[in-house]
């Protein structure tokens, strides 16, 4: 399998204030790595890196490199929007725009310029499908996304991401908004979606991260800390640090 | 008496005094329209409405001047929008923070408060003078719109910045670019408090009379206006050349013009909270 993603060296600072410390960090293909740590440790940051989504912070700075397909992503020439097509993002919280569920899970092919009603409607109908959202919704789909239930919005959100075909998908504590029975749902998807997709997940949830995830990342006050196949992160961590995280003696 | 009942006293005291406060403005507005309507209501007639002026007060209408106040609510309405949301947008989505935006957004706020003379002898140099544009409609026009523009500056880009940061980051991160990201969410999502803005300006126009008159508006035009070039009065002018003479008719037909105008902006702002109403019924953070 190769490296489809990489950081290199990686600073990350706001203002004064360094919030990752000299990362370091291979992700395979068609994989699913879980980034896990105590909150504010710089999960959510180091996950913006992927799809630049940081430049959008006034006191942002970057330091290293972020590869993508081994080729820099911070460079001048890079074009963020291109770039973003090919990674979707699913957000910590729920953000569906305030447009109808279908406007929603079809803008993204739409702002590509795909017109076409049948092609639009079926994408929509596929990517709702993967959400596990559509037999929920498959009725009312010009109902206002807003209308919807927080868990129902976040899967809103998740299908509006499939629905570009993305090869890289970065989600932020994707299911903290969902209960079990939409979580378990989400989980089933990102391991269907393993096939064809290289995922990175922030999460809080343990059972989580060992129970979808080929790969954990343990992240602790801006440090990688620990980084190998999840199996090995909850049997046999290398560090005392990751060991107590995991076993919630703190954090 | 306890702390609990002093602090009962005082919220109550203060909610009198706040409705001592609310009804001070009302009763004043109530006096006034009371007396316009008890002078000009019998006055309001077809002949009133769709006559030429005259130098005879009962034979005295003010189709020229509601024909002049439509033709440049529709003129200034066409040149403030673009040019005030598209402002708004650069300043508040586009444009870096410097020294230099702060500076232009002191300004555009303080622009706000330049007294609308001012603005009238702007008007005249630059568009009656400069442009060649005399004292026509469009000069009229132009004029009022740079008036009122720094209005819908302030109100389009308020109304951006309350159009939460997650859906512009949602938007990005679909790899839409900055135009798409503006174009099919932000505007859409805050076209009510942009609406909102523009009837303000628009109200504030409508019923504008000191810069109309530096840029050559006339208080006797005998004939409804067919072009953005023709010259213009405005019912505001025309009130004040009524209310300016001796004569007791003359100051019952500015009354009853008053009620005219009052009417007019009535609708308009009616119009106004309807769209919004109706739109941010769908929006709904
Ligand atoms: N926009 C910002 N401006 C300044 N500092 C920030 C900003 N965003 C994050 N930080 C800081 O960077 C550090 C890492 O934040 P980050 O959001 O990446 O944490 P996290 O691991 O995702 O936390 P959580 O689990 O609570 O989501 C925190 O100390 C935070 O205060
Ligand atoms: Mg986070």
């Amino acid at each position: 399998m190769e490296n489809k993603l990489e950081a290199k060296n990686v600073n990350v600072f706001y203002g004064e204030f360094q919030a990752l410390n000299n990362i370091n960090m291979k992700f395979k293909e068609n994989a699913v790595t879980a980034l896990i740590g105590p909150s504010g440790c710089g999960k959510s940051t180091f996950l913006r890196l992927f799809n630049r989504m940081n430049d959008y912070v006034d006191s942002f700075r970057m330091e290293g490199e972020i590869l993508v397909d081994g080729n820099g992503i911070y460079t001048k020439d890079v074009l963020v929007d291109e770039l973003r097509k090919g990674i979707g993002m699913v957000f910590q919280k729920p953000n569906p725009f305030p447009k109808s569920i279908f406007e929603n899970v079809a803008y993204g092919l739409k702002i590509q310029g795909i017109k076409n009603k049948a092609v639009l409607k079926n994408k929509v109908r596929k990517a709702l499908q993967q959400a596990a959202l559509w037999d929920e919704v498959k009725n009312d789909l010009d109902k206002s996304a807003l209308e919807l239930s927080g868990g129902q919005q976040q899967r809103v959100c998740i299908a509006r991401a499939l629905a570009v075909e993305p090869s890289i998908i970065l989600m932020d504590e994707p299911t903290s908004a969902l209960d079990p029975i939409a979580t378990a749902k989400v989980e089933e998807l990102i391991h269907e979606l393993k096939k064809d997709y290289t995922i990175i997940i922030v999460t809080h949830n343990m059972q989580q991260a060992s129970r979808i995830s080929d790969y954990t990342a343990f992240f602790y006050m801006g440090d990688l800390i620990e980084h190998n196949k999840t199996d090995i992160i909850f049997t046999n961590p290398e560090h005392e640090r990751t060991q107590n995280y995991i076993t919630g003696r703190f954090g | 008496m306890t702390r609990g009942q002093i602090n009962r006293l005082k919220d109550k005291a203060f909610a009198y005094f706040g409705v001592f406060c609310t009804l001070i403005g009302l009763v004043i507005l109530a006096f006034f329209i009371g007396n316009i309507f008890y002078d000009g209501i019998t006055r309001i007639d077809w002949d009133f409405l769709t006559n030429l002026p005259s130098r005879k007060a009962e034979k005295a209408g003010i189709l020229t001047a509601w024909a002049g106040s439509i033709w440049i609510v529709i003129f200034t309405f066409l040149i403030v929008v673009p040019l005030g949301v598209a402002a708004g947008i650069y300043l508040e989505e586009y444009g870096e923070k410097s020294k230099l935006s702060e500076l232009l957004e002191v300004n555009i706020s303080n622009l706000a408060g330049v007294p609308s003379v001012i603005y009238g002898l702007l008007g005249l140099e630059i568009f009656g003078r400069l442009f060649g544009m005399g004292n026509s409609i469009l000069a009229g026009s132009a004029t009022l719109a740079l008036l009122v523009l720094p209005i819908v500056i302030v109100a389009t880009r308020e109304a951006l910045k309350a159009v939460p940061p997650s859906i512009r980051a949602a938007s990005y991160g679909l790899g839409a670019t900055k135009w798409q990201t503006v174009w099919h969410q932000v505007l859409p999502a805050s076209f009510g408090g942009i609406l909102t803005g523009v009837i303000l300006a628009i109200s504030r126009a409508v019923g504008e009379t000191a810069p109309l008159i530096v840029i050559g508006a006339l208080a006797y035009v005998p004939f409804t206006p067919s072009s953005p070039m023709d010259e213009f009065t405005v019912l505001p002018i025309q009130i004040f050349n009524w209310i300016s003479r001796p004569q007791h008719e003359f100051s019952i037909n500015a009354a009853a013009a008053i009620i005219v105008l009052l009417l007019i902006t009535f609708v308009m702002n009616g119009i106004a909270v309807y769209f919004r109403n109706k739109w941010q019924k769908k929006i709904n953070w």
